[in-house]
This record gives structure tokens, sequence and C-alpha cells, in this order.
């Protein structure tokens, strides 16, 4: 039940991709959409504004409807999320997009160079988790 | 307008499927990259799921030059696989696999209104401005 919501997830995520590029011809990528809403200006920043609100109620709705609890962090205080934080913002920013940009939409497009990208983070994760599990205990 | 209605359809199915599929979770996400401990598979689910739409989706558009709204179908141009994309997804892994967070279910959990989540958009929007700065 719990990979059939999951598969179920990642169908709507794209179809969510599905629309960004038929309906607009848009890349849906969460880190440079969420970027534009503060360096783009005009029309350009108003659609990534519009979807930022949405991708917040969309999450909203769901969790109410199927009774999914509020998620809860991980680690307690503020230094982890703003460390953690800067260091996804920058990444994202250098490696030109995030799991949504390069993982659904650049695999998608069997783009080499996203491929790549997401080897590279999700190795880069699987290294961090490991690596804090040894160091904090969890 | 109708552009709007594409992007708020498209917005709310994305932040959707974020919850449902258990994205906007740091625990089940840090499970999922727990390869050496006791790993959850399940978010394979999810990147799986989407695939299943945007591969097809992808290929079939191969020769459609307009979107529905009348814009250019815009792919990124960039080709090159060069030291800024390898160490930009390296140090993204990092706070990924730290906090369990990626952008967007980053922003799909700002409606729990939980202060550090909050604190965890901040930053990044912060991370991503310094990297535009250094980029130009």
């Amino acid at each position: 039940m719990e990979y059939l919501l999951s598969l179920a997830g990642g169908v709507l995520i794209g179809i969510a991709a599905l629309v960004m590029w038929l309906g607009l011809g848009r890349i849906m990528g969460m880190s440079s959409i969420t970027g534009g809403v503060i360096w783009e200006k005009g029309h350009e920043r108003i659609w990534r504004l519009w979807f930022v609100v949405a991708t917040i109620v969309g999450a909203f709705a769901v969790s109410h409807l199927m009774g999914i609890a509020p998620s809860e962090a991980i680690r307690s205080g503020w230094v982890w999320p703003v460390i953690a934080g800067l260091l996804v913002g920058f990444g994202t920013g250098i490696g030109s997009g995030c799991t949504s940009g390069h993982g659904v939409c650049g695999i998608g497009r069997l783009s080499p160079r996203s491929i790549i990208a997401t080897c590279v983070f999700m190795a880069s994760g699987i290294a961090t988790v490991a690596v804090m599990r040894i160091v904090m205990g969890g | 307008m109708k552009q709007t209605m594409l992007v708020a359809v498209a917005g709310a199915l994305f932040g959707a499927g974020l919850a449902l599929g258990g994205m906007t979770n740091p625990a089940k996400v840090v499970g999922f990259l727990d390869l050496f401990g006791a790993w959850d598979p399940s978010l394979a689910f999810v990147m799986g799921g989407a695939l299943l739409v945007t591969v097809p989706t992808f290929f079939f558009s191969k020769t459609r030059k307009l979107a529905w709204s009348g814009s250019t179908l815009t792919e990124p141009s960039a080709r090159q696989i060069d030291s800024r994309l390898v160490s930009g997804a390296v140090l993204f892994g990092i706070g990924w696999g730290i906090y369990g967070l990626c952008p967007g279910p980053a922003v799909a959990n700002l409606w729990t209104l939980n202060p550090e989540f909050i604190a965890f958009v901040v930053s990044m929007v912060v991370g991503l401005l310094v990297a535009r700065k250094a980029s130009a």
C-alpha cells in the first residue's frame, strides 16, 4: 500500500511536469522556480510565484484529505536547517537543478547531464546519511 | 489567464504528489538514502512513477514546437558535464542527506508553518542567490 501511494504520488508529479512542458513549454525545476520568485521580474516572477503557492496548497490539501500528518524535522534546532538549506540552495544553484529539474524532467528527457547530476546527488546524499549516522549516531 | 490556470494546476499536482508519495517527510527521505542501514525503498517508486509519465511525454513531444499556451517549447540548452554541475550536485546531496529535504518538498512543507522548515527555505533561497551572484 505504501509503495502504491508512492507510485501514485510519483505519477502526479510526472503529470505536473507534463502540464508545465506541454502546456507552457517550461521545465518543472523547483530550485530555479523558487529562485526566480526572487530575481525574475514581471510576468516571469508571477507565474513562478503561482507555482510555489499552488505547490503549498496542493500539499496542504492532500495531507488533509488523506490524513497525512505534518512532516517533522529529523534534527532539532536552527543550525541544521540553516546549514542544509544553504547547501541545497547553493548546490542546486551552481548545479542548475534539483530532484525535479534534473531527476524528474532531465532524466525524462534522457539528458546525459541530468542523469550524471542525479547519480551524483544521490550518491552524495547516500554518503552523507552514512557519515551522519556514524558521526551523530543517527 | 489560461497560463496562470495551467501553472496553478501543475503546482497543485506537484505539491499533492510530493505529499502523497512521502517526499515531504524528511525521515522517509533519509530512510531512502540510508542504503547501508535500514533502507526504505519506497521513494524509488515516486521517482519511477514520475518517470513513467515524463519519459514518454518528452519522447513524443520531440517534434512539437508550441505549447498549449502558444509559447515555444524551450529545452535547456546546456550540454556540458563540467565541474560546476558535479560540485553543485555533491553539495546539494550533502544538504539533502543532512536534513532530508530537497527544494520541492521544502517548499511544499511550508503549509505546516514549522519555523525550522521556514528557516530551511529562507536559507535555500539565500544559497540560490549566492550561487547566482557567483555565476554572474
